[in-house]
């Protein structure tokens, strides 16, 4: 395992200048119903904003998923913080790596009680009205029925429910898919000011080049389950 | 209660059961005339039922002369097994659901039955044991075969936000107790239900059967009471056991919601 502040391992690129590695998998392959869907995946993934893009299918929801470990690869290894994932207690861990999957799926209830439900598994009382600033959604969101809410509203609470947990690293797959421009802005917006107040990672699933670059410092691209590409926004796009 | 309670009989000729195949005629007839579909099972249903009763009857018949508890057990026995295989085939999608079914029948048929006899409800005799047991079992299968049946439609509904759930740190138990809740209540509904309307709606078996058999109206009553009460027991704890282990087989021992679609299925026994 390479020692913290050394820059992360990528098939192509390679430098000295880069923020610490926050999750290393090497030669990372997984199948699901006989199909090979990931297939010798080495790359780094630094702390900061990380954006997974390729195109549908390619397997990058798969691989946002091995990083909380709700799967585990069938070869190969993933470290977070240099420490192999298969050491890390799975509760435990994906409370300090929060996932938020690509369609909203809140637990039935006000979004108030989502929070208080995420944040008293991490054994945290929330502080409900930040958690909902920082997801964008104002504090009269947190009485509403989670069930009234629009798909853009979800995508937030579910986004704030995550934050209640105060997680260190959010995965987040496909955050906007399934939303309109304004309410894609708005999550995007919410995300920025997220980095900017928290001291957070992020590593986000997305199918649109441009949303790295509005979002990501650090990009890894990924085509029919392998990579392709991996490095710094500028040269990743280059 | 006492034996004596319960000695009424009535004798029923064979004369008198062909007589009633008339009915059948007049189901298969009604099924017929709308295209139904159904004459051939029923004529499969009324032959079965003939074979499987008469046989039923002769071997509580010679268990009744033996007279000894263990045959009593080994018949109960049987029925728990046949009973887990039956209602396995009504819950397909759970994977490895015999396990669960099979110590479900068997703790709702031992505990009721324990109970009753504990209570002095019903002496330890074949006369009550054998069919009680079989009705206790009978209904805990069904309710834990409803159960199940929902707990697997439940489990490939909710798998979004099971996961979702799970990727907050919840574990399995927490993430799948909603899902395990309204698959219980399923299982249950339909016996408080039927509860619920008892004697307004319809006439229980039991108490048909006592009061055809020239039974004291109160006796027919107080033990259908003592029945249904035992059978709100077993089913209870059937559906329970039945769900509360069954979910974990969708789990993996990390937490994790297996991805069954993916893996090669399960042939029901």
């Amino acid at each position: 395992m390479r020692p913290a502040g050394r820059p992360p391992r990528c098939r192509f690129i390679f430098r000295w200048d880069h923020p610490p590695v926050l999750f290393e998998l090497r030669e990372v392959g997984f199948s699901r119903g006989g199909r090979r869907v990931l297939e010798s995946v080495s790359a780094g993934l630094p702390a900061g904003a990380t954006a997974i893009v390729g195109p549908s299918g390619s397997g990058k929801s798969t691989l946002l998923r091995l990083l909380n470990r709700l799967a585990d690869p069938d070869s190969g290894e993933i470290a977070y913080r240099e420490r192999p994932l298969g050491e890390y207690e799975p509760l435990a861990l994906r409370r300090e790596v929060a996932l938020v999957p690509q369609l909203p799926a809140l637990l039935e209830g006000t979004v108030e009680s989502n929070l208080r439900y995420a944040a008293g598994l991490a054994g945290r009382e929330p502080d409900v009205s930040r958690a909902l600033r920082l997801a964008g959604l104002g504090a009269e969101f947190a009485e509403r029925d989670v069930g009234r809410l629009s798909v853009g509203e979800q995508q937030r609470a579910m986004l704030a429910r995550a934050l209640a947990q105060e997680p260190r690293v959010l995965l987040l797959d496909e955050p906007t898919s399934a939303l309109d421009h304004a309410a894609r802005d708005a999550i995007e917006a919410a995300l920025v000011e997220l980095r900017r107040e928290l001291e957070i990672s992020f590593v986000l699933v997305s199918h649109d080049p441009e949303q790295a670059r509005r979002l990501a410092e650090w990009v890894v691209r990924i085509e029919s389950g392998r990579i392709a590409g991996c490095g710094p926004l500028a040269e990743a796009f280059a | 209660m006492t034996t004596a309670a319960l000695s009424t009989s009535i004798h029923v000729s064979i004369g008198q059961v062909a007589a009633s195949l008339a009915l059948v005629a007049l189901a298969a007839a009604v099924s017929y005339w709308w295209k139904a579909d159904l004459e051939r099972d029923i004529g499969i249903a009324t032959v079965r039922s003939l074979v499987q009763l008469t046989l039923v009857g002769y071997a509580i018949k010679l268990i009744f002369e033996a007279d000894t508890i263990w045959l009593v057990l080994l018949l109960l026995a049987v029925m728990v097994v046949f009973g887990a295989i039956t209602a396995r085939h009504r819950a397909t999608k759970v994977p490895g659901a015999f396990r669960p079914l099979l110590i479900a029948l068997a703790l709702a048929g031992a505990s009721t039955l324990g109970l009753v006899v504990a209570l002095g409800i019903f002496e330890p005799t074949p006369r009550y044991l054998v069919p009680v047991g079989g009705m206790v079992i009978g209904n805990a299968m069904t309710a834990a075969a409803v159960a199940l049946n929902r707990l697997g439609d439940e489990m490939a509904d909710s798998r979004a936000r099971i996961e979702a759930t799970l990727a907050l740190g919840a574990t399995a138990r927490e993430a799948a107790m909603p899902t395990v809740r309204r698959s219980l209540r399923s299982g249950m509904i339909t016996l408080v239900d039927s509860t619920k309307t008892t004697g307004l709606i319809f006439f229980p078996g039991t108490m048909v059967g006592m009061l055809l058999a020239g039974a004291n109206p109160t006796d027919a009553v107080r033990l259908q009471l003592i029945l249904l009460y035992t059978l709100l027991g077993s089913v209870s704890i059937a559906a329970l056991v039945a769900t509360g282990l069954a979910y974990r087989n969708f789990f993996t021992p990390a937490q994790q919601l297996r991805d069954l679609e993916a893996e090669p299925a399960e042939t029901p026994a």
